[in-house]
């Protein structure tokens, strides 16, 4: 009990809210504590929103939660109940036909999410149950489980190892497609388990694990287990070394005993999950904007119009004259009654001017646009056979809109694979493949390098089960290491001829260029740390002598060296350190046996050592790794991925700022970095590390002296800084009694502005989204795009405005939680540069001119209530109040949104500068948005008084017949429609034959509407008021003449300034387009 | 806007290897890699110069024809409301009542200073009326005045209040029916010798032939009128019932061009309407001669409680309808604005122009 309570002592203060898990489900023996059972979930993943039973109150509540759709319901509700001017149909078909396409449309994406969760839930799982394993769906998992495990799995839950099929109860595991890192890490079996190694002694043990509930640090847990030996039990701390974590995959190990302890939406990989919140794109935000202000016009209209109404009602002879008299209800309703509903019948009569049709053709323009993005062949990946993937359509235009890239290194950025690049002895060079000239001293830097590492060789076995040893096919055995830079050492040896075979009894076997096997004694392992950056191997040789060989990196080799070619290794180094390789020195020292005694004794005098055991050992290593003689140094590449700096470079040129978040270390980070262009030789590096700042007062005052740099510094331009996640988290954590850490996010957040590349290395998942949200909250709100491959690049995806999952070796979690998903870091390049570019100007145009058309289209109605008595009188007839923005002038504009190219994509992609032209929502701006405004009541106002004055008393035809008031509406409206169309005309840039089939078809549709909806007595309808209208009005010489002149002066206006910005102030996209005609012109 | 070129429509299909992967690649279309050839106008100072020259040209000399052609137009007015005291109708608009079974008449008399030669129209022109009122405009049922049966006995809603009249359909039912225009206008000519000769008045051709043929129809044919109201009263403000409104069995019911013409309701509180038309006789006599006129006015229609004013216009047609010179001053306008503007931009053209193709 007294080890108990110790237990409780140490493992701190949190330890309130814990759980129990028994495993195997065994009760613990009578006597010991009561445990209160305690209710887990299931092993269940939920990523869909909607169930079948609630996809249609769930689905139809979150529609009606848009503004529009609301609004919309509102004015139906309204046309229902009260006398209006127009009928229900005219808005309940549209509402209608939107909320049931953009029901389709979710529950479409919504069963894809089914299917995936489905995959996952059902995937089998081996259980052990009475000592016999069972298979079981993986949602059936339950937390005290004991589940087997095979290498090569990945583990269904978070599991506390109990065995393995290795002696030392350990197993190997790569946590890649949680935090990035793909190295071999390396777990431990509970001591008193890992004995039990078969599925019957398994099921004997009888323990309870007692651990915190779960939190979502995949870095943290604490917890104890009871094993009841004998009815005794003996109780044993855990922690985060024996907690294997969901979504991470067992490696080099046959197989591995654990329990469950977290389960389906508790384990650490889903508490990383962010909820997937519906993202809005900027453009949607100006839209609402521009509605509430088109909401704000619309009610002032009503309430200006009623006011007026019954101003002018004030005279009864006016309000009721002898030839229009009211019935006796009306009149006797009361007057405020009655102005409500007259105020209700002017916002059903003006209701179009909020564009209810854009919502639907935004939808469909950005769901069927989405699909060029799907189809784009250089987006294709020839290799993997992907092609880009849309999982929210939503966003295409928010590609157009990104100021902040963040990305992930490994798998993004680099292709996750190291390369062996070139050696360098003593001021040689050597790359793999280059025949030697076998000197001694390469030969001993060859060596060196075979053995100077901690790689293990595995054996793969065929499918025959033969095991094939490196003699029989080398093809069959690979190298395994918990660092990949040792892997590519190991591999770049092979192909200059010397092969590390393996390590056999303490020997290690080499296989040199002679086919000779030569044999090491293994005597002593320095390992690495990250303080001393080096380590170091002690082996005798065949022959007897002993060598000390110490890699390491070139700073903490070089003060060591006492002999070789320094300089010109030193030169080597720097050079490939530029180039973005990963460099490593090599040294070695000749050890006597009496020296070789001396070393013996320091190390095992600091390994016997009870106290301060790691500072003895570093001093020990500190004496012996001294006196070296310089072999020569290494370059490493972790291959960057096809085209990624020129991708950064683009991006960089397109006025995107970069940051790499990366779970990985500084060094390997910072190196990709430099060869990814990210930073440049030019770049000064501000680096705010735990390593530079071990103290907390001292990284304070680091954060301001970085502050005074910069300021001091301000005349140079090129920043970059290098941030790790423990100060990152010191600078993000909210004040504690001084208010001077809020300073300190703001001091961070200047000095990110101010460098054009920032590096944040050993970063949480989390950290990366908090990263995410802390830029997306500053001041500016730039928005943010995040790319990454990994499981634990998910919440940074989630959390950026836009989310890319790249096609990795990773597994698919970025790619289904992502909105776009592309196989190669470089297709974001023409993802933004173009793709973005184009929804941006399509969906700005679409959005300004559906607010433009509407409003022409309800201005003149506004002014007519001026000439009708205020009486809610339409000025044109239900049918086209209806199928204007349905058909007459809905398919031009959504095929613009859909073909518009204003510039060639190729130009696009060349001049990544073009994009700054549309950068921080420039097209949507208010100034633009007026502009479009006041071009539409100019454009309603030249309809109206030229019909107007047109109408002016007189007949216009050459019989002397009269038009009455629906010949008045038609004119005006087949103006507008002309108007509207050619306005769409005058912008596109991009007239493919589909674009004149579907503006000149449009048109030719309204007339042939016109004059079959006017030919016939339309049994159905209770009025004929438009019968042979249009005809006669065509029939008519002056009616043509004045339409041809209205459309005329609708335009000019619009073409003048077009022209005359073009030419005093044109943008850089103007120019270019000029440009490329100018270059046409010539080459024709 | 100018064509300036076609890209070449060559498709090209980026990626090396176009088809390593045939199972999974779909089909590739120019479409779909978004690079369908395209014709890609730019609006510059260059290309819309012509355009704005072409329209200028064109419009001018349009506008001007229209001028003259409206000029040409002989029009004359003349208000008969009796606003004033001097006004012959004055005693009419004073004593109105619905009621009375005397119809008042009045005379005026006016002189027409110029002879109008072709056929001349008669209008009559009322201010201040609102025949678009939208409570106005609603309230009449097309399916009665199509002759339909059941709506004849049984009007639409829409006709309240003016759907029955003491429990029997009123047909035609509806606002406007029952404010149908019914002053009776006649024209005499005074002769120099001293006679008064009536001009013959034509009231057919003054209403849509659609209209007359096919929108408005009398229930069960053109004959025995009486019998196929039957059941149905007149309009509460109707001296007499549909049936009786013109002798000629053609011209009579719902087809009375009269009531077909104030069915068509008009656009603006002020308007006219085709009341007769004057037929020209022959080439050689003017219709209307240079001369004393007189208007005989039965005065039956009430304006002034509405602040409304009534008014006979003859005019002659051109083959652009009535006399309007806004058409004409609008054409010459825009035309010289076109023609201007042109001019400016060939200025900035060649200042501007040239600068922007060196800037790329």
């Amino acid at each position: 009990n007294s080890l108990k309570t110790s237990l409780w002592m140490c493992e701190g203060e949190n330890w309130v809210d814990s759980r129990t898990v028994y495993i195997g489900h065994k009760e613990p023996p009578p006597g010991t504590e009561a445990f209160i059972q305690q209710r887990f979930p299931d092993n269940r993943i939920v990523s869909c929103k909607y169930t079948f039973w609630n996809f249609i109150p769930k689905n139809m509540f979150e529609q009606f939660r848009r503004v529009a759709n609301f609004y919309f319901l509102v004015i139906f509700l309204v046309q229902l109940i009260i006398d209006t001017p127009t009928s229900p149909i005219t808005s309940g078909l549209p509402l209608f036909f939107v909320i049931t396409v953009t029901a389709i449309k979710q529950g479409y994406e919504d069963w894809l999410r089914h299917k995936a969760d489905k995959a996952v839930n059902e995937c089998p799982v081996q259980v052990v149950q009475n000592g016999k394993i069972i298979c079981k769906q993986s949602r059936r998992l339950r937390v005290g489980d004991v589940v087997l495990v095979k290498e090569d799995e990945t583990f269904p839950c978070d599991l506390i190892l109990l065995s393995s099929s290795r002696d030392d109860g350990t197993c190997y595991v790569t946590t890649a497609s949680l935090d990035g890192e793909s190295s071999h890490k390396t777990y431990y079996a509970v001591q008193d388990t890992k004995a039990f190694t078969t599925e019957e002694e398994v099921s004997c043990i009888h323990a309870t694990i007692e651990c915190e509930q779960p939190q979502p640090d995949l870095y943290k847990f604490v917890g104890r287990i009871n094993v009841y030996m004998n009815n005794e039990p003996v109780a044993r701390p855990l922690g985060s070394e024996n907690l294997l974590l969901r979504g991470a995959t067992l490696k080099n190990t046959e197989h591995i005993y654990a329990v469950a302890i977290y389960t389906g939406m508790e384990t650490k990989m889903a508490l990383n999950y962010q909820s997937k919140s519906q993202k809005r794109s900027a453009v949607e935000k100006s839209m609402n904007a521009y509605l509430v202000v088109y909401l704000c016009i619309l009610i002032s209209k009503a309430v200006i119009n009623t006011g007026l109404k019954y101003l002018w009602q004030s005279d009864p002879n006016r309000d009721e004259p002898w030839y229009n008299e009211r019935t006796d209800t009306e009149r006797q309703r009361h007057i405020l009654i009655r102005a409500f509903t007259d105020f209700l019948a002017f916002m059903v009569l003006f209701n179009y001017i909020i564009p209810v049709s854009m919502y639907v053709t935004v939808e469909m323009q950005k769901f069927l646009g989405s699909y060029f993005i799907m189809w784009d062949d250089e987006m294709l990946d020839e290799e993997l056979g992907e092609r880009a993937v849309v999982n929210t359509s939503d966003l295409n235009e928010e590609l157009g809109q990104v100021e902040y890239v963040f990305t992930d290194k490994t798998g993004t950025l680099t292709e996750n694979n190291m390369e062996f690049i070139e050696c360098c002895v003593d001021g040689h060079v050597y790359i793999p493949h280059a025949i030697c000239n076998g000197q001694e001293r390469e030969e001993l830097f060859f060596r060196a390098l075979c053995l100077c590492h901690t790689v293990q060789v595995k054996e793969e076995e065929t499918v025959d089960g033969i095991k094939h040893g490196i003699h029989q096919g080398k093809s069959s055995s690979f190298y395994i290491s918990s660092s990949p830079d040792e892997v590519a050492l190991v591999e770049g040896m092979k192909r200059l001829g010397f092969t590390y075979l393996r390590l056999k009894d303490g020997q290690m076997e080499i296989l040199n260029r002679d086919d000779e096997v030569e044999r090491f004694e293994l005597l002593e392992v320095l390992t690495f740390d990250s303080v001393r950056r080096r380590m170091s191997v002690i082996v005798r040789a065949g022959s007897g002598e002993m060598y000390l060989f110490c890699k390491g990196a070139d700073s903490s080799i070089f003060p060591r060296v006492i002999k070789g070619k320094v300089e010109q290794v030193k030169a080597r180094v720097e050079l490939n350190a530029v180039e973005g390789l990963r460099t490593l020195c090599v040294a070695y020292r000749p050890l006597s046996p009496e020296q070789y005694q001396q070393v013996c004794h320091q190390l095992s005098g600091a390994k016997l050592a009870l106290q301060d055991r790691d500072k003895q050992l570093a001093e020990a290593y500190d004496i012996i790794e001294r006196d070296l003689i310089l072999l020569g140094a290494t370059a490493v590449e972790d291959r960057l991925q096809e085209k990624a700096a020129d991708t950064i470079e683009s991006l960089h040129q397109a006025g995107m700022k970069v940051w790499v978040l990366t779970g990985d270390k500084m060094e390997t980070a910072a190196a990709t970095c430099y060869a990814s262009k990210l930073f440049r030789r030019s770049t000064q590096i501000l680096e705010l590390t735990t390593k530079r700042t071990e103290e907390q007062s001292l990284h304070d005052l680091h954060l301001h002296g970085v502050f005074y740099l910069f300021s001091l510094s301000g005349d140079c331009t090129d920043f970059g800084l290098i941030i790790d996640g423990a100060t990152l988290s010191a600078v993000m954590r909210p004040g504690q009694e001084d208010s001077n850490s809020g300073n300190y996010k703001e001091i961070f957040l200047e000095i990110c502005r101010n460098c054009s590349a920032v590096l944040c290395c050993r970063m949480a998942p989390l950290q990366k989204a908090q990263i995410v949200k802390m830029i997306k909250a500053s001041k500016e709100h730039p928005i943010t795009l995040a790319v990454g491959d990994g499981a634990n690049d998910v919440s940074m995806i989630l959390e950026a405005h836009v989310g890319i999952g790249i096609m990795g070796k990773e597994g698919r979690q970025a790619v289904r939680n992502s909105d776009y998903a592309i196989p190669k870091f470089k297709h974001l390049k023409k993802m933004l540069l173009v793709h973005g570019h184009y929804y941006y100007i399509r969906i700005s145009e679409l959005v300004q001119y559906f607010f433009y058309k509407n409003v022409v289209f309800m201005f003149p109605q506004f002014i007519y209530q001026f000439f009708c008595g205020f009486s809610q009188q339409p000025l044109y007839d239900t049918a086209y109040l209806t199928l204007y923005n349905i058909s007459f002038t809905s398919l031009p504009i959504l095929l613009y949104s859909l073909m518009e190219q204003h510039i060639n994509m190729d130009i696009l992609k060349k001049d990544p500068s073009l994009y700054k032209d549309i950068a921080k929502n420039c097209l949507l701006r208010w100034p633009i948005f007026i502009y479009w405004t006041v071009l539409g009541v100019y454009d309603a106002m030249v309809m109206f008084f030229g019909a107007y004055f047109l109408f002016d008393n007189t007949s216009f035809t050459s019989n002397g017949q009269m038009f009455g008031n629906w010949t008045f509406g038609t004119l005006v409206f087949t103006v507008l429609v002309f108007t509207v169309t050619f306005k769409l005309v005058l912008d596109t840039h991009y007239w493919t034959w589909i674009n004149h089939f579907v503006i000149w078809g449009s048109l030719v549709f309204f007339v042939v509407f016109s004059l079959l909806w006017g030919g016939i007595i339309w049994p159905f309808l209770n009025y004929q008021r438009m019968y042979y209208v249009f005809m006669q009005m065509l029939s008519s010489g002056p009616a043509w003449l004045s339409i041809i002149l209205l459309i005329t002066v609708c335009l000019l206006p619009d073409v003048v300034k077009k022209v005359i910005w073009r030419a005093l102030w044109p943008t850089t996209t103007e120019k270019i387009q000029v440009g490329a005609i100018t270059s046409m012109e010539t080459l024709d | 806007m100018m064509p300036t070129s076609y890209e070449d429509g060559h498709i090209s299909v980026s990626g090396a290897g176009g088809g390593s992967m045939p199972g999974k690649k779909p089909e590739n279309t120019a479409f779909k890699q978004q690079r369908l050839p395209a014709w890609q106008p730019v609006l510059t100072a260059g290309t819309v110069l012509p355009a704005f020259f072409i329209i200028g040209l064109i419009f001018i000399p349009i506008g001007i024809g229209l001028y003259v052609t409206s000029m040409n137009i002989k029009e004359f007015q003349i208000d008969y409301t009796g606003v004033d005291m001097s006004s012959p109708c004055y005693n009419c608009s004073q004593n109105f009542s619905w009621n009375s079974s005397r119809p008042c008449a009045c005379s005026l008399p006016f002189y027409l200073d110029q002879p109008y030669d072709s056929n001349v129209f008669m209008y009559y022109g009322l201010s201040n009326f609102y025949q678009n009122h939208r409570r106005y405009v609603k309230s009449r049922d097309d399916s009665q005045l199509n002759g339909n049966q059941e709506s004849l006995k049984d009007p639409s809603k829409e006709c309240e209040p003016y759907a029955w009249s003491s429990s029997k359909p009123i047909a035609p039912c509806g606002a406007i029916a029952n404010s149908m225009f019914n002053d009776t206008l006649e024209l005499f000519y005074n002769d120099p010798n001293g006679s008064k000769v009536q001009i013959p008045l034509t009231a057919t051709g003054i209403a849509w032939w659609t209209d007359k043929h096919v929108k408005f129809r009398n229930p069960g044919g053109n004959e025995n009128l009486p019998a196929a109201f039957q059941g149905t009263t007149k309009p509460v403000n109707w001296h007499w019932p549909v049936y009786e409104l013109d002798s000629d069995p053609e011209n009579n019911g719902f087809i009375n061009e009269d009531f077909i013409v104030w069915m068509r309701t008009a656009a603006l509180p002020t308007f006219r309407k085709l009341y007769r038309i004057i037929q020209r006789k022959n080439n050689m006599v003017p219709t209307l001669p240079r001369g004393n006129y007189t208007l005989e006015v039965v005065y039956n229609y009430p304006v002034r409680s509405f602040d409304g004013r009534k008014r006979v216009i003859l005019s002659t047609i051109s083959w652009m309808g009535g006399k309007n010179p806004f058409l004409g001053i609008a054409y010459i306008t825009v035309g010289s604005v076109c023609f201007l503007l042109g001019v400016v931009l060939l200025i900035i053209h060649h200042k501007y122009g040239s600068r922007n193709n060196i800037a790329t």
